[in-house]
C-alpha cells in the first residue's frame, strides 16, 4: 500500500506534510518553473501588510557557517494586490495557500485577515508576530505573552479561516507562548522564525548588512529549532508546524518526531530549488524502512530514553 | 526555457593568474539553454561551506569537436570564501550548477554598433554575446579595462571572432593608461549617425559611469549588474536593486529576474 503521507492542521488537511516557508518562496509563483506547487503540502507567502513595502536597502543576506542572516525588511505587495495578481495564479496552479499576515497593530492584522477571509482560496492564515528585522512589524506582540494572546484572539474573531501564529525563538520560553496562543484560539502554531544574529566585516569593522541585525536560519539552527518544537509538543495540543534548516527526509523527521505536525523548508529553497521532490521521496523511504503506514503516526514519537554510551 | 539544475564535473579549472580562472562545468543541458547575459548560481556539490550558491555569467557555452554542446565555463575571481573554494576545485571535482537564469542581452544588427565595455572579471558576460554578435555580422568593439598588462584575459579570443580591440590598463602596462571610460567617452563623441548600442558589465562605479556617458551621448545602453544573491529565482529577494519609477520614487526590483541586464538610463544611481 502506498504510504500516507496526509497530515492534518486543525480542518485543514494536507496531503504532505511539506510546506514552502515565508519569504523563501516569493510568492510561489517564482518556483513554478521548476517546482510543481500542487506537489507541496502548502505554500506560505512573503509577509504581508496592508499596503506595499519597499524593505531595507541591500546588502540584505550575508551568509554565515551552514547559514545566512537576512534583513529583507518584508519587502512586499500588500494584501490586496497579492489577492488581485498572486492568488488567483496560485489557485490554478493547484497551491494550497497560506498567507503570512504582518501588521503594525491589531488593527491592521485585522483588517488584512478580513481581506483575505474574503478572497477565494486561501487555505490559512499565519500571522507573523515574529520577524525580527523591523521594529514595528509585530515582533512587540510575539515577544509579550499578553500582545501574542490579544493578536491572536482578535485575528480569530474577525476570520473563518485557521489561524497560525509564527512564534519567535528569541524569548526565554517559547513554549509558554504557544500556550498563549493556544489559549487565544490559535489552530496551530508555526515555529521557529528566524534567530536574531549579526555579523561584522572585520576588516572595514562595519555590519555585513544594511540593518545591521538579522535573522539567522539554515542547518546551523536546526538543534536549537528541534529543542524548541519538543518543548512546545509538550505543553499543548495544537498541532505545530516545524521549521529551522530542514535539508533533507531526515531533518524533516527529526521535527515530526519531536512533534511537529507538519514543516516548512525555507533556506533550503535557494540552495537546492529542486528540494521537495528528495524530501518526499525520502520521507515514503523512511516510512517503508521503518514500517509506517500514515506518516502522521510518527507525530511526537520521539524517546527520550538516554542513547547507549558509544566509544570510538 | 526553464533552469535545469545539475551536478557538474569539472571539465577543467584553468588558472589564467594567481585570482583568476575560468571553470568548465560538464553541464550540456545548461550551455544549450544559455542566451548571452544570462547566469548560473554555482557552488560546491553536497557542502554547507558555503551553503548558498553565488552567480557568475556564463562565460563560455563550451562545445566539443562535432559542435556539441558539452557544458558552460564560468570566469571566477578569487574574492571571498566561496570563489577561493571555486578557483582551488580540480577536475573531477562536483558543483552544483542551476541555470540559466535571468534576463539576457537585447542583441543589436548593423548598421548599429555593439560596444561591449568590460571592466575586470565584467569581462565574464562578452564571450558568448561576441559570438553571437559576430555571427549575426554586427560590428563590435570591446573597450576592456584592468588594473594590469596580465589581467587582460581571452584577447585572442575576441579577436578571432573580429571583434575590435580597445584596452586600458590602470598603471598603462598595455593600452591606454588609465579607466575604460576614457577611450569609451572619446568613442561617443564621435559616434556614427548609425550609433551604437552600449553594453556594460564590471564595477559598480563603472557601470554607473558608463551608463551616465551613454545617456549624456544619446546612446542606449544595457548593463549587466552584480548583486548579493540568495537564490537566483525570485526567492529571497536580496539582490534588489533600484529603478526608476516616474521620476521621484524608487522601486526595488529583484536583479535575478528583472535582471542582471538592466536598460542604463532605468537604474537608479546613488
Amino acid at each position: 500500500m502506498a504510504p500516507d503521507l496526509s497530515v492534518s492542521l486543525g480542518t485543514l488537511t494536507l496531503p504532505n506534510p511539506l510546506i514552502a516557508a515565508s519569504g523563501c518562496f516569493g510568492y510561489g509563483l517564482e518556483y513554478e518553473q521548476v517546482v510543481d506547487l500542487s506537489m507541496l503540502g502548502g505554500v506560505v507567502s512573503k509577509g504581508l501588510f496592508m499596503k506595499e513595502r519597499q524593505g531595507h536597502p541591500p546588502p540584505r543576506i550575508v551568509e554565515t557557517p551552514a547559514g545566512m542572516i537576512n534583513a529583507i525588511g518584508l519587502q512586499g505587495i500588500g494584501v490586496h494586490r497579492f489577492v488581485n495578481e498572486k492568488l488567483p495564479l496560485l489557485n490554478k496552479a493547484g497551491a494550497r495557500t497560506f498567507v503570512n499576515v504582518c501588521g503594525t497593530t491589531i488593527d491592521e492584522y485585522v483588517e488584512v485577515c478580513k481581506v483575505l477571509s474574503q478572497a477565494d482560496g486561501v487555505a490559512a492564515i499565519e500571522l507573523n508576530i515574529s520577524c525580527p528585522n523591523i521594529k514595528e512589524g509585530g515582533i512587540q506582540f510575539g515577544c509579550s505573552l499578553t500582545g501574542t494572546y490579544d493578536v491572536v484572539s482578535a485575528v480569530k474573531k474577525a476570520t473563518h479561516l485557521p489561524v497560525i501564529p509564527k512564534l519567535t525563538p528569541n524569548v526565554t520560553d517559547v513554549a509558554s507562548f504557544a500556550r498563549a496562543a493556544e489559549d487565544a484560539g490559535a489552530d496551530a502554531v508555526s515555529l521557529v522564525n528566524t534567530f536574531l544574529a549579526m555579523a561584522i566585516d572585520v576588516e572595514t569593522r562595519r555590519p555585513k548588512i544594511s540593518n545591521v541585525m538579522g535573522g539567522l536560519s539554515g542547518p546551523a539552527i536546526r538543534p536549537i529549532a528541534v529543542r524548541m518544537v519538543w518543548e512546545c509538543y509538550q505543553l499543548v495540543k495544537i498541532p505545530i508546524i516545524g521549521m529551522g534548516g530542514i535539508t533533507d527526509a531526515r531533518d524533516a523527521i527529526e521535527f515530526m518526531l519531536a512533534g511537529a505536525t507538519a514543516v516548512q523548508i525555507g533556506t533550503q529553497n535557494f540552495v537546492d530549488p529542486f528540494v521537495w521532490s528528495k524530501v518526499l521521496d525520502g520521507l515514503k523511504d523512511y516510512m517503508t524502512r521503518h514500517n509506517v503506514a500514515k506518516i502522521s503516526d510518527l507525530i511526537g514519537t520521539f524517546d527520550p530514553t538516554p542513547p547507549k554510551a558509544v566509544h570510538a | 526555457m526553464p533552469p535545469v539544475d545539475i551536478d557538474a564535473t569539472v571539465i577543467e579549472n584553468h588558472r589564467l593568474s594567481r585570482d583568476y580562472s575560468v571553470l568548465s562545468l560538464a553541464a550540456p543541458e545548461v550551455g544549450r539553454r544559455t542566451q548571452p547575459g544570462q547566469f548560473v548560481m554555482v557552488k560546491p556539490a553536497g557542502v554547507t561551506d558555503p551553503l548558498l550558491r553565488r552567480p557568475f555569467s556564463v562565460f563560455e557555452v563550451l562545445r566539443n569537436g562535432a559542435g556539441e554542446v558539452t557544458g558552460v565555463s564560468i570566469l571566477n575571481k578569487r574574492a571571498g570564501r566561496s570563489t577561493k573554494k571555486l578557483y582551488e576545485l580540480e577536475p573531477g571535482d562536483v558543483v552544483s550548477c542551476l541555470g540559466p537564469l535571468g534576463v539576457p542581452f537585447k542583441p543589436v544588427a548593423a548598421p548599429v554598433e555593439a560596444w561591449m565595455v568590460a571592466g575586470g572579471v565584467g569581462l565574464a558576460p562578452f564571450a558568448t554575446l561576441a559570438e553571437s554578435l559576430a555571427g549575426a555580422k554586427t560590428p563590435t568593439t570591446l573597450f576592456y579595462g584592468a588594473r594590469t598588462a596580465e589581467e587582460l584575459f581571452y584577447l585572442d579570443f575576441f579577436e578571432q571572432l573580429g571583434i575590435r580591440l580597445v584596452l586600458t590598463t590602470e598603471d598603462g602596462g598595455r593600452g591606454v593608461k588609465g579607466r575604460v571610460t576614457g577611450p569609451l567617452e572619446a568613442a561617443l563623441k564621435n559616434a556614427g549617425s548609425s550609433g551604437a548600442m552600449v553594453y556594460a558589465c564590471g564595477p559598480e562605479p563603472m557601470l554607473e559611469a558608463v551608463a551616465k556617458l551613454a545617456a549624456r551621448y544619446n546612446q542606449p545602453c544595457q548593463v549587466s549588474v552584480e548583486r548579493v544573491m540568495g537564490c537566483g529565482l525570485g526567492g529571497c529577494y536580496s539582490c534588489v536593486v533600484p529603478v526608476k519609477h516616474g521620476d521621484e520614487h524608487a522601486n526595488l526590483v529583484r536583479s535575478c529576474i528583472s535582471g542582471p541586464v538592466f536598460d542604463g538610463a532605468e537604474l537608479v544611481w546613488d
